[in-house]
């Protein structure tokens, strides 16, 4: 049973026709990987699933994003709880203007999470065992976000390289680290789902490799979107492909079944590198 | 090939040469403005000068001082700067595409441009003419608001144009955490834009200080330092009009020393205003 539904969704910006009539189920706990050539309306998909495609001038948008059976473009649909259950990483790092420390623990703040919430959030995300638990240390004079900041960090695979400066500015770390940054960042408040636009365009193939990473250790307990034109990309981490060509989802399906038996003769040229 | 090449590093120094022309006409009247008040007002300078208030005759060369006048100044300044402000820092808010749609966000944009173009004198007769509706006296209530006014359209375009600045990924990644407008404006681009914020209030504090028309009505002229808001006060840039227009040659260096103090305060405000904000914005995105 998938939680996240697209059912006839469309999406024009004034005349131009970015999405056509998008049917698809989003299957929880994998990596689904959305591919296609560029222009196609991989962002416009993902961004729609939060919403955030709003912010976009003379969006309009028809049809459903169902989200565990509620309609999120519905008349009493609540955008900020939306968010907070789908959380965003865009292409580009976007360290907020503050020191690492505050932009993990930004989230919380605003959602207003009380010690008691973020001990019973702790204590889920023990049972989770991504994040292996360290004995000898001091933990007296740690406030509860403290251990928040921390433990996501490290689940981001971050904390080793910042444990030391966590009240330095998060401008100034590398492009690679303020990806995984905005990772923690988005983890910290909760989400279910986490959608991610080609998150490692920007990053050189190492600190690439380390996003994966991260991502394939984290579908565990998360649903994952990720936009990615790369294909050896979604052949190494998808386990569900949705292939898209000028606004219209050609194909999806399971990503074995998907790069070894396409269906379709588009998905064939463009997985054969005739189309890019 | 070869003549195209030649066209262009001839353009590159032609505008390299009105690039070198136009920053030496700017240095130059700053430097011969600067030297022209240090060289007839630095004489003039006393402590008396900038602590006490002018005795009988002051106008006439004795004794006495212009502190009513610098700390008239402040007062109207400050006062109209924080008016200015609660009413700016909303205002350039607002006209961002998050709250306003963009045709009447523009709309708005020039309508405070045009408000930016009128002379103050006529920011000063409006206020009169108010004033003397509601039978209102000159003083530093009507001063502060009359010079508000006149400020929060040059303050308002001025925060406006750099908090456009703030890249669009920045808000958007708020957003999509579940942060509200106004979680975003005031946590992240408010932030973000500290900078340009602090220099929109400080051309607006300098254009307001350094104003004598719009107050010339509304704010008066006294000898003493005002005890109340109702009381008229006075100002460095009158301060320096009465001195220079007397014809006595001490008055007048007095009057160029008044404009060493204003000019003085002015360059105080800018360097802590300056700290301040590059304090607050060391976490900024480059
Ligand atoms: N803000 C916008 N306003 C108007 N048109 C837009 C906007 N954003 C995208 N579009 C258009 O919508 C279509 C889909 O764009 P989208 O950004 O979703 O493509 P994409 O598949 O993510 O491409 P890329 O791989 O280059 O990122 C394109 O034709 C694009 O020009
Ligand atoms: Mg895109």
């Amino acid at each position: 049973m998938t939680h996240t539904k697209l059912r006839k969704l469309k999406i024009s910006y004034g005349d131009n026709h970015a999405l056509k009539e998008i049917n698809v189920d989003i299957p929880d706990k994998q990596i689904t990987a959305i591919i296609g050539p560029s222009g196609c309306g991989k962002t416009t998909l993902l961004k729609s699933i939060n919403r955030i495609i709003e912010l976009s001038e003379g969006v309009k948008v028809r049809g459903e994003v169902l989200i565990d059976g509620a309609n999120i473009y519905g008349k009493d649909a609540d955008v900020l709880a939306l968010r907070k259950k789908v959380g965003f990483l865009p292409q580009r790092p976007c360290p907020l203007p503050m020191s690492i420390y505050d932009n993990v623990a930004f989230g919380p703040r605003i959602h207003r999470l009380s010690e008691e919430q973020i001990t019973k959030q702790l204590e889920k995300q023990k049972t989770n065992g991504l994040v292996k638990k360290e004995k000898s240390k001091k933990y007296q004079d740690y406030s509860k976000m403290d251990h928040l900041v921390e433990h996501y960090l490290k689940l981001a695979g971050l904390w080793d390289e910042v444990k030391d400066r966590l009240h330095s500015s998060a401008s100034k770390l590398s492009i690679g680290q303020q990806q995984r940054l905005a990772l923690a960042r988005v983890l910290a408040i909760e989400p279910e789902v986490i959608l991610a636009d080609e998150p490692t365009s920007a990053l050189d193939p190492l600190s690439a490799k380390l996003v994966e990473e991260q991502f394939k250790l984290l579908k565990k307990d998360y649903t994952i979107v990720i936009v990615t034109h790369i294909l050896r990309q979604a052949r190494r981490i998808a386990d569900y492909v949705m292939f898209m060509y000028l606004g219209e989802l050609i194909e999806h399906g399971p990503a074995e079944k998907f790069f070894n038996a396409p269906q379709k003769d588009k998905t064939k040229e463009y997985l054969s590198g005739e189309i890019s | 090939m070869k003549r195209k090449i030649k066209r262009s590093e001839i353009e590159e120094k032609i505008f390299k040469i009105l690039m070198i022309v136009s920053l030496a006409i700017v240095l130059l009247s700053l430097i011969g403005i600067i030297s022209v008040i240090v060289i007839k007002g630095f004489s003039a300078l006393s402590w008396s000068m900038i602590f006490e208030t002018p005795k009988g005759g002051y106008y006439l060369g004795k004794e006495g001082g212009i502190a009513n006048a610098i700390v008239g100044s402040l007062y109207l300044a400050f006062g109209a700067l924080i008016l200015s402000l609660i009413v700016s820092i909303p205002l350039a808010f607002a006209l961002q595409k998050d709250y306003l749609n963009k045709k009447i966000a523009n709309l708005i944009r020039v309508l405070l441009d045009v408000l930016c173009g009128v002379p103050s004198i006529v920011y000063g007769a409006f206020a009169f003419i108010v004033m003397m509706h509601f039978m209102i006296r000159a003083s530093l209530l009507g001063g502060i608001v009359t010079l508000a006014l006149f400020m929060t359209p040059i303050m308002t375009r001025a925060m406006d144009e750099s908090i456009r600045l703030v890249p669009a990924e920045l808000k958007e990644a708020s957003y999509s955490m579940g942060a509200t407008r106004f979680e975003t404006s005031f946590k992240i681009v408010l932030r973000q834009s500290l900078p340009g914020i602090a220099t929109a209030v400080l051309i607006a504090f300098g254009r307001g200080i350094g104003d004598a028309a719009s107050i010339l009505f509304t704010a008066g002229y006294t000898d003493s330092i005002p005890t109340s808001l109702f009381s008229p006060v006075a100002s460095l840039p009158l301060a320096i009009f009465f001195q220079i227009a007397t014809p006595i040659a001490e008055v007048q260096r007095r009057a160029y020393a008044s404009a060493f103090i204003l000019l003085a305060i002015v360059l105080i405000v800018s360097i802590i205003t300056r700290y301040l904000s590059s304090r607050f914005s060391r976490y900024n995105l480059s």
